[in-house]
């Protein structure tokens, strides 16, 4: 099987055409981008606050802001996840001190707006600490037999049960914890007057102060430009210089049509975004390195052809690999944004829409800047020639 | 060759099996197997839960304490050599960047003690350096070793007290450490696996907790008002106004005037903890130390009837009467619950902190939440494994196998790795282990394309696969390097999950090399060696 047989297509004669698409791709990236003022940052970029709350049944969006911005100044953002019974409520940019008042202030409204009954302990919001601690003295009243570890490990089973799939930390009725291990009928009871449920739980909480976000701010464009710099640096020195130029304009046109999409998309950069559009700086990178390694094989060995021929026919003899290659990692990444959940979502999407861009730049994009390059390089050379 | 083979097939065994026994030991039972297995494997903060705090020492809090302290002593020495003096205070820095450009300003010394108050700033405040601003006034600045020896000493105990609190409340796994290279740099690193309830402990972690026992000269007054009016507007020498929590404002107290210097402070401390008093209230406990037993106990036998002051970071908890001498013992009355005594012992146990402290980050993850992670990025890497087996037999045919191989054995390789290295899996680490995936198979496929090339050329079974992997070795070193490359780079953010993902795809990488190429060539030559004669090579074409 071969998905290419014998190709033999003239790419650098259409090179105005893939000239044209990356302009209109950078084009449409960069008007979103200046159109909405700028990149839409995480909070791990600029600082705030995000709480993920997870309901026990569809969540009541506006209750919720509602309930938050009465006390909490400045704006509140609740966002649905999408398939689940869950929200992010988020608010950004303040000072260190307002940003932990405000995460501590959200706990509190949302328990008194959607917590348990106040004489009891919220079991979706309790730690196996104040569960174990709630529980003894009941426990011992009812005479049911447990001594201090086993009562512990009778609040860590009953917390592991809530937390593990498909509950993921709430529970509609205490009854649902009858086929726990410990939980007798007499234990249920004695659950069931000590404890209530309320109609969330908190599974996650982000405070990131401004310093820290602009500290990594600063580090995500650094770190992007070394990496960019490393692989200059190591493709001059494995082949030209002329060779790491051109992949890393390449590279940085897949960067830069990443981001614009991101914005088209109204996705957020998060840490985990950077990560991912790190990865692809040195995955794309991977596919023009077999290009290039074959035009310089090739020149090699027939030296007499142009250049511009070597170059068209390495693109048409590594096409096969390089689908097939960019097909397979594409196919691992779109899994991951498919199946893999809301935390990894803009990791998965920075990754599908990357690999698919790094793979038309290796070959449509990377190989017309070496050509173009090594001819101004040429002309350059034959105009000093003639000046001396 | 068949030599050559078998001490091959040798290396990769050994491998496999030492990298099994790095992930599952030698288990006897499937409950064995998974234990071992948890406990070889670390998990991330965000895949088990806990909470991850950064916080910052507030150093300019340390520079002003130590200001004030030097202020009192200039301002002692200088009435002992009888030099007046018109005013001496300090500026008050607002930020750590300018906590160690703290000055001191003497106002008014007389020009004819200009060499005497000279002599006494030199021997007195040697770490401080006098600068001259007109004929009677002067500037202090604190010398620059100094100030670093004192922020360095700050983070220092921060550090240790935070330790304290954090071993306290029983958090085996937890870990402080400094974050950032320099031994001054401000910020702690709190990482608390397990940690379900980060309320508690970021309140905990926060209090100053800074112990002191109080002679009562005046009080209860209602407002600061009224007690500045009982003295005319001005407190006599050697009292300050101390305002009393809200927690005892029920009782109707307010402010209370006290003495200057406190009788016993936290350091006196040997022991506290929660107690219940003969109504089953909680309360705090605590027993003084030998040398604090003497003062503690002269003092009350003379002041039995008076009020004592129990304070807390500057604000009075109780203030009991005393009744009888007491030696070596006292409690804080006005717990909420057990919790909060409990707590209030610990913190009086642990030390109170040099400096202030704020949170620049917290990450909590809640264990429902690192539950529902692995197990999508568990179903993601599956379907991504199955997907690209699939596809490598479908175009491969039966030289799929060996990329299969290949690519289950990069993942025993990665995932032993991980353990004998003990680094930790995080969430991202799971999406560098599923992109691996699709990048290991990449390798296969250069090797494979280009074997197939040399047989189109018309090149015998055994040439096409030594030349194959001979010309797609560079490529494979070259297309690694470049993404180990900006993994580097990933590094520089040192947030845990972002570090765990570098570590996860570079080692991931180069055990790539060892299984696409070595562990791939050797299946090959293996297959080969079972044909006699012409062998030939199932490869899709």
């Amino acid at each position: 099987m071969q998905i290419f047989h014998n190709l033999n297509i003239d790419f650098i004669g259409k090179q105005k055409i893939f000239f044209a698409v990356s302009f209109v791709l950078l084009a449409v990236g960069v008007s979103s981008w200046v159109a909405k003022g700028g990149l839409k940052y995480g909070i791990d970029f600029t600082g705030g606050v995000n709480v993920n709350v997870k309901f026990t049944s569809a969540p009541p969006v506006d209750k919720i802001r509602a309930a938050i911005s009465a006390r909490i100044p400045g704006e509140i953002s609740v966002q649905e996840v999408s398939g689940e019974n869950e929200v992010i409520i988020g608010t950004g940019l303040r000072g260190e001190a307002e940003l932990n008042a405000a995460r501590g202030i959200m706990a509190e409204t949302l328990s008194e707006t959607f917590g348990a009954d106040k004489s009891k302990l919220d079991l979706n919001n309790a730690s196996a600490q104040a569960l174990a601690d709630r529980l003894r003295d009941p426990l011992q009243r009812a005479a049911a037999g447990l001594n201090d570890d086993q009562i512990k490990q009778l609040a860590e089973a009953i917390l592991g049960f809530k937390n593990s799939p498909p509950r993921s930390g709430v529970l509609t009725s205490l009854d649902q914890l009858k086929g726990v291990e410990g939980v007798t009928p007499k234990v249920l009871d004695v659950v069931k007057q000590e404890c209530g449920l309320g109609q969330f739980s908190i599974r996650s909480a982000e405070v990131i102060g401004p310093k820290i976000g602009a500290e990594l701010r600063n580090k995500a464009i650094l770190a992007t430009l070394y990496a960019l710099g490393g692989m200059l640096v190591y493709l001059a020195f494995r082949f030209e210089f002329s060779y790491g130029l051109a992949a890393v304009v390449a590279v940085f046109h897949d960067v830069i049509i990443t981001l614009g999409l991101f914005s088209l998309f109204d996705k957020e950069i998060s840490l985990n975004v950077v990560a991912a559009l790190l990865t692809l700086v040195g995955y794309s990178m991977n596919d023009t390195i077999v290009v290039f390694d074959r035009i310089r094989e090739t020149l090699s060995v027939s030296r007499k052809d142009a250049f511009v021929k070597v170059v068209n026919d390495s693109i048409n003899q590594t096409m096969s690999r390089t689908v097939l290659t960019s097909g397979l990692t594409f196919i691992s990444a779109l899994s991951l944004l498919i199946f893999g959940g809301q935390v990894l979502n803009g990791f998965a999407f920075a990754l599908v829409v990357g690999i698919l861009v790094g793979t038309y730049s290796s070959i449509f994009v990377a190989s017309p800047i070496l050509i173009w390059y090594r001819q101004w390089r040429e002309s350059g050379q034959k105009r000093a020639a003639k000046a001396a | 060759m068949q030599k050559n083979l078998k001490w091959k097939a040798t290396v990769i065994l050994l491998t496999t099996l030492v990298c099994l026994y790095g992930i599952v030991g030698l288990p006897k039972s499937v409950d064995e197997l998974q234990a071992n297995w948890k406990k070889n494997i670390r998990l991330g903060l965000d895949l088990r839960g806990g909470s991850l705090l950064i916080l910052q020492v507030k150093l300019q809090d340390a520079f002003k304490a130590e200001a004030a302290l030097q202020i009192e002593r200039l301002k002692e020495q200088l009435a002992a050599q009888s030099i007046a003096y018109a005013a001496i205070d300090s500026t008050e820095p607002a930020s750590l960047a300018e906590a160690d450009k703290i000055e001191i300003h003497v106002k008014g010394v007389p020009v004819d003690k200009t060499q005497a108050f000279r002599a006494l700033v030199t021997e007195q405040l040697p770490s401080w350096v006098l600068t001259p601003v007109n004929s009677t006034d002067y500037r202090l600045t604190i010398k620059p070793s100094e100030a670093q020896a004192l922020k360095k000493d700050t983070v220092e105990r921060s550090m240790h007290t935070i330790e304290n609190r954090i071993n306290g409340l029983g958090l085996a796994e937890a870990s402080v450490q400094q974050r950032g290279g320099a031994d001054t740099e401000a910020e702690i690193l709190v990482s608390m696996p397990g940690l379900d309830d980060p309320a508690r402990v970021k309140s905990i972690l926060q209090t100053a907790a800074l112990l002191e026992l109080y002679e009562v000269k005046e009080g209860p007054f209602a407002k600061r008002e009224d007690a500045l009016a009982k003295f005319g507007g001005v407190l006599p020498l050697g009292t300050k106004l101390l305002p009393s929590m809200s927690r005892t404002a029920e009782q109707g107290e307010g402010w209370f005037v006290v003495s200057r210097t406190p009788v016993i402070t936290g350091r006196d401390l040997r022991d506290a903890r929660p107690a219940q008093d003969e109504f089953g209230k909680w309360e705090t406990s605590f027993v003084l130390s030998q040398d604090a037993k003497g003062r503690f106990g002269a003092f009350t036998e003379k002041n039995i009837g008076n009020r004592l002051a129990i304070a807390l970071d500057g604000q009075i908890r109780t203030a009991p009467t005393i009744q009888s001498r007491i030696d070596d013992s006292g409690r804080i009355t006005g717990a909420s619950s057990q919790d909060d005594a409990k707590d209030l012992a610990l913190l009086l146990k642990s030390g109170s902190l040099p400096a202030g402290i704020e949170y620049l980050q917290e990450q909590t993850v809640g264990p429902s939440l690192g539950a529902d992670s692995i197990r999508q990025g568990l179903i993601a890497g599956l379907v991504g494994l199955v997907l690209v087996i699939a596809i490598m037999f479908i175009y491969y045919a039966a030289s799929g196998l060996n990329a299969t191989v290949a690519l289950i054995l990069n993942a025993v390789i990665l995932i032993g790795a991980l353990a004998y290295l003990q680094a930790v899996l995080t969430l991202p680490g799971i999406a560098g282990i599923i992109l691996l995936i699709g990048m290991a198979v990449d390798s296969n496929v250069l090797i494979f394309e280009r074997i197939r090339e040399e047989l189109r050329a018309g090149k015998a079974t055994l040439a096409a696969i030594d030349t194959g992997f001979n010309k797609a070795w560079w490529t494979i070193v070259d297309t690694h390097v470049a993404t180990i490359v900006s993994c580097a780079f990933l590094f520089m953010f040192g947030t845990p999950a972002v570090r765990g993902f570098a570590v996860t795809l570079t080692i991931g990488l180069v055990a790539n090399v060892f299984t696409s190429v070595f562990v791939s060539r050797t299946l090959f030559q293996f297959e080969m060696s079972r044909q006699a004669s012409a062998p030939r090579l199932s490869i899709g074409i």
